[in-house]
């Protein structure tokens, strides 16, 4: 029937603009984008950011020093622990102070403990993103592990604050340990479970491979970092390459996958939970004893018991509450492997009590940029399936 | 190459009218580049095979209200090739009619195109020949730019900074 056929072809041409968002389930958070569609074949899309935008950089220039860390730990509340940790080493470096043994070890515990706790709830929701209902409930029950460990030795569930300028609050509370050493010993285990569920299986597989491909010279001149290229196949790890907090004493190796996809970023994630198990595990065995906090009077806040006991601790304590640490005048640009990919602390100081500025390189943000990219070409339904691959934290991407 | 090696291949290549004293702290060095030669100074970081840097950390902007001039525009630089990182900052200010302005470095790191949408409503800056120079986070109707240091931390009841008159 000619008649239908030139019918069809009309409404073909006809680009339709949806608006995504930015109450979208997928987009875990508030993020709207308008797509550009041709049939179900997107055509462009066009991000609008800022919904949570809460002015995290001019509250930070306006706080002490010490008073950042909570606001940086609600920057990524996939990954808290990452985020003081980048902030500490930053102003630590500027203030020339040396972290002791036992805390740097406690620190590396931290931060592997939320790059898994952020790339498990991710494989949940990512799942859940293209249909696959089980993974999420296996994933929140490892996740509610790590909850309870962090709840155990520093109180916050899902945000620890536990970090702080030259060292951590307060040392491990008994018991974290073997917990820790129990969750290490079955974890691996349990990752195999969650391959069962996802890596072999045929409909994941359609829906993952060879969708959302990010050829690795335009992940690079984006800017993306972390799983993100090491899913298109360049070995970088911050860890490696710009080793901190003793990283370079580990052994654990780099995931990389050259299929450029979504199931390539699958696979880099789901392993690096398996490393950063390994180097839990190697932590644990390691862990010295001593103090988990720098001495430097009027700089790194005393002990908490020497405060009730000693007169000049309570007089810098005192002094640091109202007056604030003074770092020189200077600036540093202090760079972690977040769980999603290159987190930059860059602080300017003038040797005020506060920030003069901080800017905060957000992985998230700018992995964002490359879904444009990723998903011209694609149906819609696999739009989602890319954003929740670039694994974004909406309160990182916004600041 | 360490940094004070990529300061002075930068002197080398550019001589001193174009780039001030080197600022070292902590091991990492600052540059100042004059502003007008931002895009030949970061095509040369990009495409020198010594150099190469290949990867953009960030763009940001810093107010140093009220010296003069006004305005810093920091570029956080990485090779990927050879593992080593660098920063250049070029000074520029703005007058009573004319906003501070610096070419974009779109056309050198495609990522700079949202850190530069980023620092010019936060900051007032216009970044010359972007591709697509909309707000990013802020409402297209602020006119108002909130990192730099005059803007108020809080509202009067009669006056709102952030909502159009």
């Amino acid at each position: 029937m000619p008649e239908n056929a030139t019918l069809k072809e009309d409404r073909r041409s006809e680009v339709i603009e949806l608006n995504l968002g930015p109450h979208h389930p997928s987009t875990h958070g508030v993020f709207r984008a308008i797509v550009e569609l041709d049939g179900e074949m997107v055509l462009d899309v066009v991000p609008y950011l800022g919904y949570l935008h809460r002015g995290y950089e001019k509250t930070c220039e306006n706080k002490r020093y010490h008073q950042v860390i909570p606001l940086a730990e609600r920057c990524d509340y996939m990954g808290a622990s990452s985020n003081s940790l980048c902030f500490c080493l930053c102003v630590e470096k500027i203030l020339e102070v040396e972290v002791p043994e036992r805390a740097q070890v406690i620190r590396v515990m931290m931060a592997e403990l939320s790059r898994i706790f952020s790339h498990l709830f991710w494989l949940g929701t990512h799942g859940h993103d293209v249909g696959a209902m089980t993974p999420l409930f296996y994933m929140l029950r490892e996740r509610e592990e790590i909850m309870n460990l962090f709840e155990l030795t520093a109180g916050g569930r899902l945000m620890p604050n536990y970090l702080r300028i030259g060292g951590l609050i307060r040392d491990l509370e008994e018991g974290f340990v073997d917990r820790l050493r129990a969750f290490t010993n079955h974890f691996d285990r349990r990752v195999d479970e969650y391959e069962t569920l996802l890596t072999k299986n045929p409909i994941y597989m359609d829906r993952t491979q060879g969708i959302g491909v990010l050829p690795l010279a335009d992940a690079i001149a984006l800017g993306a970092s972390g799983p993100m290229v090491r899913g298109s196949g360049l070995q970088w790890d911050i860890r490696k390459s710009e080793p901190y907090c003793g990283y370079e004493s580990y052994d654990f190796d780099i995931p990389v996958q050259s299929g450029c996809d979504v199931y390539a970023r699958y696979l880099v994630r789901v392993q690096e939970m398996r490393e950063s198990n390994r180097i839990l595990k190697q932590a644990v065995e390691r862990l010295p004893e001593g103090s988990v906090r720098a001495v430097k009077p009027g700089v790194i806040f005393p002990p908490q018991e020497e405060i009730y006991h000693k007169m000049e601790a309570l007089i810098h304590h005192f002094m640091l509450v109202v007056e604030g640490v003074k770092p020189p005048e200077g600036e540093y640009y202090q760079v972690i492997e977040s769980p999603r990919g290159e987190m930059g602390c860059y602080l300017v100081s003038d040797g005020g009590p506060q920030p003069y500025r901080l800017k905060w390189r957000a992985p998230a943000f700018v992995n964002l940029e490359c879904l444009a990219l990723m998903s011209r070409g694609q149906f819609f339904a696999d739009l989602i399936a890319i954003l929740s691959s670039i694994d974004i934290v909406l309160a990182e991407v916004d600041r | 190459m360490n940094q004070l090696e990529i300061g002075d291949k930068l002197l080398d290549k550019f001589g001193l009218e174009v780039i001030e004293t080197p600022a070292t702290f902590r091991d990492q060095m600052t540059l100042t580049v004059a502003a007008d030669k931002i895009l030949a100074v970061c095509k040369f970081l990009k495409e020198d095979p010594e150099l190469a840097f290949d990867f953009l950390s960030f763009v940001a902007g810093v107010d140093r209200h009220p010296a003069k001039p006004r305005f810093e525009v920091i570029y956080q630089i990485k090779s990927l090739k050879h593992n080593h990182r660098f920063r250049i900052k070029a000074r520029i200010d703005e007058s009573e009619t004319e906003p501070a302005t610096i070419d974009s470095v779109f056309s050198i790191w495609r990522t700079a195109d949202w850190h530069e949408r980023e620092t010019a409503e936060m900051f007032g800056i216009v970044f010359r020949n972007h591709p697509d120079p909309r707000k990013l986070l802020l409402p297209e109707e602020w006119t108002v730019h909130p990192l730099r240091k005059d803007f108020p931390l809080f509202g009067t009841e009669k006056d709102t900074p952030d909502l159009p008159a």
